[in-house]
């Protein structure tokens, strides 16, 4: 019953967690971009009154969300009713399904019970990932089928395509860091990269393997269809995609969709890559320095600088994606799919051989 | 697996596995298929092998399911109407039906009744590391062979995408 408890409470907290940081991110992604474009954007409804640069908060995380659920819910004429609404809710699920593997501290020890900062440890942790992000293509096909609009279709078709090509060369960057690991459990990789190389460089993945983290960062992207892989919704050609015919609260859903994407890319590139929950030097009693300082702390403490080490590293990677989405201009189809079918999967390919190759000889 | 999750998993399956038949969308078969397909995947979570209950989906429902979507939308298949299915199709089918209902019937006959006692599993059934060395052993031959098949299928494809172009 504890147990049932325990895990119901880590669930419900990774959860919530994504939740909220799908919704700061829209804040980032809007206020962000005025800086980078050196505008002022969102600047309405201030709270603090005349500070000297208005944040938009209320803007942003308050007034749109509660413009956008509020709004008439609009089926457009002859589209399929069911499929149409139904298709927001399947593009949701899988993606906040996917982060209860995802790894975001050790263990937390009180008193006897050793409580596993994971929502579910699987021993196929990495493909239950691929499994989801794999289900994550049926909201934009169907969204762009059931709206009964050509724009929105060829947003779909786009977006399968593409999304069916980037699988490739992600899952085979996978390959290399799971070779390199020797395990398909998040929470082994993220413990195994807590080791030392030589007593002072902590080892984590992208030390290991650079060119995996670079394939699987590009696929990654192109997956949440985020510039400059956003063809499938490409507003100068489309409209706005697969979800051209969507408004209000069905809309916003397909616009957390994609944030929440943002985050398990960057989970899965700090767990793989980053070293997870891994401080340096940071051992379940204490930090162990390398020239022989112990700092014993204690469990409560290892656990909070984990998870906050973790969060950092994850705030990190979507704030440098939304960087990139405001930097970079569109691809044309044609080079996506020159990219990754000529580029990526045979780079990934390369690796995955360069990667046996060195575990044979080392 | 007991009696009582196995008919609350079967039900639904039969269900959405005949509506992958008797649905004249052909966008919703798929998506029925693609239930079906899940739910077979969650059959293979209660008989403890989760790792092929992963690459059901990964490869299933994740991928050739989407294809098959991508196909149906790229020819904008309409729903058919029910007056243009052909009629020797439908007598073909009901042979082709008839004939395995009999297959079944004389298989079922032939299982052994009464519960058989459950068997313990091998530690670590079902995890990758198991599965994979099985495959890579005992079935060392089948497995290569599959890939060199698929290999095949493979070009094959693109030869024959060339000579059309």
């Amino acid at each position: 019953m504890v147990d049932f408890a325990i895990t119901f409470a880590l669930t419900v907290m990774v959860l919530l967690m994504v939740l909220n940081l799908g919704g700061l991110l829209l804040w980032v992604e809007r206020k962000g971009s005025a800086v980078l474009q050196d505008r002022i954007g969102a600047n309405r409804a201030a709270i603090f009154g005349r500070l000297p640069f208005n944040l938009g908060i209320v803007n942003t995380l308050i007034a749109d969300p509660i413009k956008l659920f509020t709004k008439e819910n609009f089926v457009p004429h002859g589209a399929d009713k069911l499929l149409h609404t139904l298709a927001p809710i399947i593009a949701l699920v899988p993606v906040l399904m996917t982060f209860i593997v995802i790894p975001f501290g050790d263990v937390l020890i009180i008193g006897e019970r050793v409580i596993p900062l994971q929502a579910a440890d699987l021993n196929v942790g990495l493909l239950y990932i691929l499994a989801m992000v794999s289900l994550g293509v049926y909201g934009v096909v169907l969204g762009g089928w059931a709206s009964n609009n050509r724009w929105a279709l060829l947003g779909g078709i786009r977006g399968s395509a593409q999304m069916i090509s980037y699988e490739i060369p992600m899952g085979l960057s996978l390959v290399a860091v799971v070779m390199t690991f020797g395990s398909l459990n998040l929470q082994e990789i993220a413990r195994a990269q807590g080791q030392l190389i030589g007593g002072w460089i902590p080892a984590w993945g992208i030390l290991y393997q650079p060119v995996a983290f670079l394939i699987f960062m590009a696929a990654g992207i192109a997956e949440s269809k985020r510039v400059p892989f956003d063809l499938p919704e490409a507003e100068s050609e489309l409209i706005s995609g697969y979800f051209t015919e969507y408004s209000g609260a069905k809309q916003a859903t397909f616009m957390l969709v994609d944030f929440i994407e943002v985050i398990i890319v960057a989970g899965l590139v700090t767990t793989l890559f980053f070293g997870g929950w891994q401080v340096p030097f940071l051992l379940r009693d204490g930090f162990h320095f390398p020239w022989g300082t112990v700092i014993p702390l204690p469990s409560l403490v290892v656990a909070l600088l984990q998870v906050g080490a973790f969060t950092l590293k994850v705030l990190f990677f979507c704030w440098l994606q939304i960087m990139i989405r405001w930097t970079l201009p569109r691809f044309r189809y044609d080079q996506l799919m020159n990219l990754g079918w000529k580029g990526l999967i045979p780079l990934s390919l390369a690796n995955v051989m360069l990667t046996a190759l060195l575990l044979l000889l080392f | 697996m007991d009696h009582v999750t196995f008919f609350a998993l079967a039900l639904p399956l039969i269900v959405v596995a005949t509506m992958v038949v008797v649905h004249p969308s052909p966008v919703y078969s798929a998506l029925f298929l693609v239930m079906t397909l899940f739910l077979l995947a969650v059959y293979f979570l209660f008989l403890d092998a989760h790792m092929v209950a992963a690459l059901q989906i990964i490869v299933y429902a994740g991928a050739i399911m989407v294809l098959f979507l991508f196909v149906i939308m790229l020819l904008n298949l309409q729903t058919e109407p029910r007056e243009q299915q052909r009629r020797g199709l439908r007598r073909a089918a009901l042979i082709g039906g008839g004939i395995l209902v009999l297959e079944l019937f004389l298989l079922l006959r032939r299982l052994p009744t009464g519960d058989t006692p459950e068997q313990a599993l091998p530690a670590g059934f079902g995890t990758v590391q198991a599965l994979s060395e099985r495959l890579f052993t005992d079935f060392l031959l089948p497995f290569e062979i599959t890939s060199i098949l698929l290999l095949v299928a493979m070009v094959g494809a693109v030869v024959l995408a060339k000579r059309q172009g």
